[in-house]
C-alpha cells in the first residue's frame, strides 16, 4: 500500500511551466528524497503538497483519499507537516508557543470555552503540553523552552522548525532542504535525527535536499527532477550516476 | 536576577509568572481601591483612561497580536455607544443586557468588516478600516432616529439592577471592574489556542496555515473580539461622555488608538494599558503647556533682554494656540516612537527592569535589533 502519491502533477506559472507531470510514490516507512537543480520544482512540489498552490493537472493521494482539492489547513489534521527553506517560525513568540502551535490541529476547546478558560481547557493544554515535552526531549530542546525565536542561532531554529512539525503527529513529514544553512556537524546531527524519526516515531519523511552526503546517508529511494519533469528514480547511488542526472547538474 | 523554579507544567498555565508577580498585581489592587480617596478630583480622568484601556485591549488582540492594523475601531467605539444608549433609553433593556447587546452587535459589525478583510493585507486592510469608519460616521449623522443625528443624544447616568452609578466613584468602579474582566478574559483567550493561532497569523501566515490554522475563520474571530471588546468601552464611554455626538467617533479617535497600541507597546497586554495613560493624559499636558508655556519661555528668553521676552512669549503663543496643535503632536510622537523604540513604552520598562536586574553585567545588545536577512520573499 503506498501512503503518498503525485500522479501526473503539473503547475503553470504564467507562461513557465514549473512542473510537468510529476508522478512519484512514498512507500510506508519509507525516507524518499527529491534532489535537483536550482529551479527545477522540487520546493513547488512541497507547496503543492501542503495546497498553497493548485495543480494545473493531476492528482495528489493521500492514505487512498484524494487531497488534490483539501484546503490548506486541513492538510495538517490529515497527517502531513511541513518545514521550509526559509525557516517560517512565529519568531515573536517563545520555542514553547511555537511547538504549542503545533498542536493547533488538534485543538478540541472551543473559543466560549477558552475565553473562561475551563477546567476542561486547563486539562487540554496540560495534554496539548506533555505531548510537546515529548518532542523537546526527543530532540534535545529542553534548554530553549522559554527563549524567544529571534534570540536563537539558525543551526537551533532548523531543529525548533522539524519539533514544531512532529508537534501535529503526522504520518508523511515533509523536510525543505533540513541541512541548508548547517555546519558539517549540524548536518550529520540531523541525518541522525532523520532516521530517528522514521525508526523511533514510525514517520514516514520526504524530503527535499542538496547535500548528497545527507542524501545518501538515510534515503531509501531519491527522485531527480529537471526543469519540472522526474529524470530518475531509484536508490541514491543509481540516481547519482545515471547520466541524464549527471548532464542536469554538470551540463554537456 | 530571580529565575522561577519550575516543578509542574501548570506553572506554566498561570496568569502570572510566579507569587511575586501575583503580589505586585495585588498591591496594583489595593491601590486602584484607595486611589478614590488619593485622588478625587482627577477620578473622571482616570475612569477616562481606564475605558482607553479597554480600547486599547481591543487593538492590540487585532493589530498588536493578529497583525491586522485597523484604522476604524472609533467606529466600533461609536457602534458600541450609540447601540447601548439606544437600547438602554429608547428600548428600556436593563443595563447590563443592553452593554452585552452592544457588544454583540459591535462584533458582528467586526465580523462584517473582517469578511472582506481577509483579502487584503497591510496597508490596504487599514485603508478599507479607515473608509468604513468614515462610513459609519456618516451612519450616525444621518440615522436621527436612533442616534440623534448632528443634535447628537445625551446619555442618562447608568443604573445597574436598581442600583445608580452617576457618581464619579461609583462610574469609576464600574470601569475598573469592567476593564478587570476584559483584561481577565483576554489573557485567557491569548494562553488558549485562539491566541496561539493569532499570534503565528501575525508572524508567518503561511506557517501558520500548514499547522491547521484556517486563517479566515482565526482572522474573523480577531476581528470579531476585538469589536465586541470595543462595543464594551463604546457603552461605557457613552456614559462618560454623557451626550453623544457623530464627530467624537472620528478617524483623529482612531489614529489616537492606534497610537496608544504603538507607544505602549505592541504585543502585550501592559502596552496597551500603558499606551492608554499616555494617550488620555496627553491631550491633559497639551492643554496645561497651552496655558503655561508660553510665560515660561518668554521668561527664560527674558535673559536676553525685555524686546526677546516678549517677542519670545508672543510667538509661543501663536504657535500653541494654532489649531492643528493636537494632531500634530500625536503624529509627531508616533513617528518618533517608531523610529526610536518599536517596542514602545512597555520596551522600555522591560529594559529598565532587566537594567536592574542584571545590575551592573547590562548588555545593551540584548535589545540591539538585528536585521535578518534569513526570509526570502514570501510565497504570495
Amino acid at each position: 500500500m503506498t501512503l503518498f502519491k503525485a500522479d501526473g502533477l503539473a503547475i503553470n506559472f504564467g507562461g513557465i511551466r514549473a512542473l510537468d507531470g510529476v508522478t512519484f510514490e512514498v512507500e510506508p516507512g519509507e525516507i524518499f528524497t527529491i534532489i535537483g537543480p536550482n529551479g527545477a520544482g522540487k520546493t513547488t512540489i512541497f507547496n503543492l503538497v501542503s495546497r498553497i498552490y493548485d495543480p494545473s493537472a493531476g492528482r495528489l493521494t493521500f492514505r487512498d483519499e484524494d487531497i488534490t482539492r483539501v484546503p490548506p489547513h486541513e492538510i495538517a489534521r490529515r497527517g502531513i507537516a511541513r518545514t521550509f527553506q526559509n525557516i517560517e517560525l512565529f519568531e515573536h513568540a517563545t520555542v514553547l508557543q511555537n511547538l504549542l502551535l503545533g498542536r493547533h490541529a488538534h485543538r478540541r476547546s472551543r473559543f466560549v470555552e477558552e475565553l473562561l478558560f475551563l477546567p476542561r481547557v486547563r486539562a487540554l493544554e496540560l495534554e496539548h503540553r506533555e505531548a510537546v515535552e515529548k518532542v523537546i526531549d526527543f530532540l534535545d530542546l529542553q534548554p530553549y523552552r522559554d527563549s524567544l525565536i529571534a534570540s536563537l542561532p539558525y543551526g537551533v531554529r532548523k531543529v525548533v522548525e522539524m519539533a514544531r512539525a512532529l508537534c501535529t503527529q503526522p504520518r508523511l513529514l515533509l523536510l525543505d532542504e533540513p541541512s541548508s544553512g548547517l555546519n558539517v556537524e549540524e548536518t550529520d546531527g540531523m541525518a541522525f535525527w532523520i532516521q530517528d524519526i522514521r525508526a523511533l516515531l514510525g514517520i514516514t519523511v520526504l524530503m527535499v535536499e542538496h547535500d548528497m552526503r545527507l542524501v545518501s546517508a538515510v534515503s531509501d529511494r531519491v527522485l531527480a527532477l529537471n526543469y519540472g519533469r522526474a529524470i530518475a528514480v531509484g536508490s541514491a547511488r543509481e540516481v547519482q550516476e545515471h547520466p541524464d542526472v549527471v548532464k542536469a547538474y554538470l551540463g554537456g | 536576577m530571580r529565575f522561577v523554579f519550575k516543578t509542574s507544567y501548570t506553572q506554566d498555565l498561570g496568569l502570572f509568572r510566579d507569587g511575586v508577580q501575583r503580589r505586585w498585581y495585588i498591591a496594583l489592587c489595593v491601590g486602584l481601591l484607595v486611589l478614590p480617596t488619593l485622588i478625587p478630583t482627577y477620578l473622571v480622568d482616570v475612569s477616562l483612561v481606564l475605558i482607553y484601556g479597554l480600547a486599547g485591549l481591543s487593538l492590540m488582540v487585532l493589530a498588536g497580536y493578529t497583525g491586522l492594523v485597523s484604522l476604524g475601531h472609533a467606529a466600533f467605539l461609536g457602534i458600541g455607544a450609540y447601540a447601548h444608549v439606544y437600547f438602554a433609553q429608547n428600548l428600556g433593556v436593563p443595563w447590563v443586557v443592553a452593554m452585552a447587546l452592544a457588544a454583540a452587535l459591535t462584533a458582528a459589525a467586526g465580523i462584517v468588516v473582517g469578511l472582506p478583510a481577509l483579502r487584503m493585507t497591510g496597508i490596504y486592510l487599514t485603508i478599507a478600516t479607515l473608509a468604513f469608519a468614515l462610513i459609519i460616521q456618516e451612519v450616525f449623522v444621518h440615522w436621527e432616529r436612533v442616534t440623534g443625528g448632528l443634535r447628537g443624544k445625551p446619555v442618562d447616568k447608568p443604573v445597574i439592577f436598581g442600583l445608580p452609578f452617576g457618581s464619579d466613584v461609583a462610574f469609576y468602579f464600574l470601569c475598573v471592574g469592567v476593564l478587570m474582566l476584559g483584561l481577565w478574559l483576554t489573557a485567557n483567550v491569548l494562553r488558549s489556542p485562539t491566541g496561539r493561532a493569532w499570534v503565528a497569523i501575525r508572524d508567518s501566515e503561511i506557517a501558520a496555515q500548514s499547522m491547521g490554522v484556517h486563517l479566515a475563520v482565526y482572522k474573523t474571530m480577531a476581528f470579531a473580539y476585538s469589536a465586541g471588546l470595543m462595543g464594551v468601552a463604546g457603552a461605557l464611554f457613552a456614559h462618560k461622555v454623557g451626550f453623544l455626538a457623530p464627530d467624537i467617533f472620528s478617524v483623529l479617535l482612531s489614529i489616537q488608538f492606534l497610537l496608544m497600541v504603538v507607544v505602549g507597546g505592541l504585543g502585550s497586554l501592559h502596552g496597551a494599558l500603558f499606551g492608554a495613560v499616555f494617550v488620555a493624559m496627553l491631550p491633559v499636558a497639551i492643554s496645561q503647556a497651552r496655558d503655561s508655556l508660553p510665560a515660561w519661555i518668554g521668561a527664560a528668553a527674558g535673559i536676553f533682554g525685555p524686546g526677546a521676552g516678549t517677542a519670545a512669549y508672543l510667538g509661543m503663543d501663536r504657535f500653541v494656540k494654532q489649531p492643528g496643535l493636537e494632531p500634530g503632536i500625536f503624529g509627531l510622537i508616533l513617528v518618533l516612537f517608531i523610529l526610536f523604540e518599536p517596542l514602545g513604552i512597555y520596551g522600555r520598562w522591560l529594559k529598565l527592569r532587566i537594567f536592574f536586574s542584571t545590575f551592573p553585567l547590562y548588555k545593551r545588545a540584548t535589545f540591539k535589533r538585528q536585521k535578518s536577512y534569513m526570509r526570502s520573499e514570501r510565497l504570495r
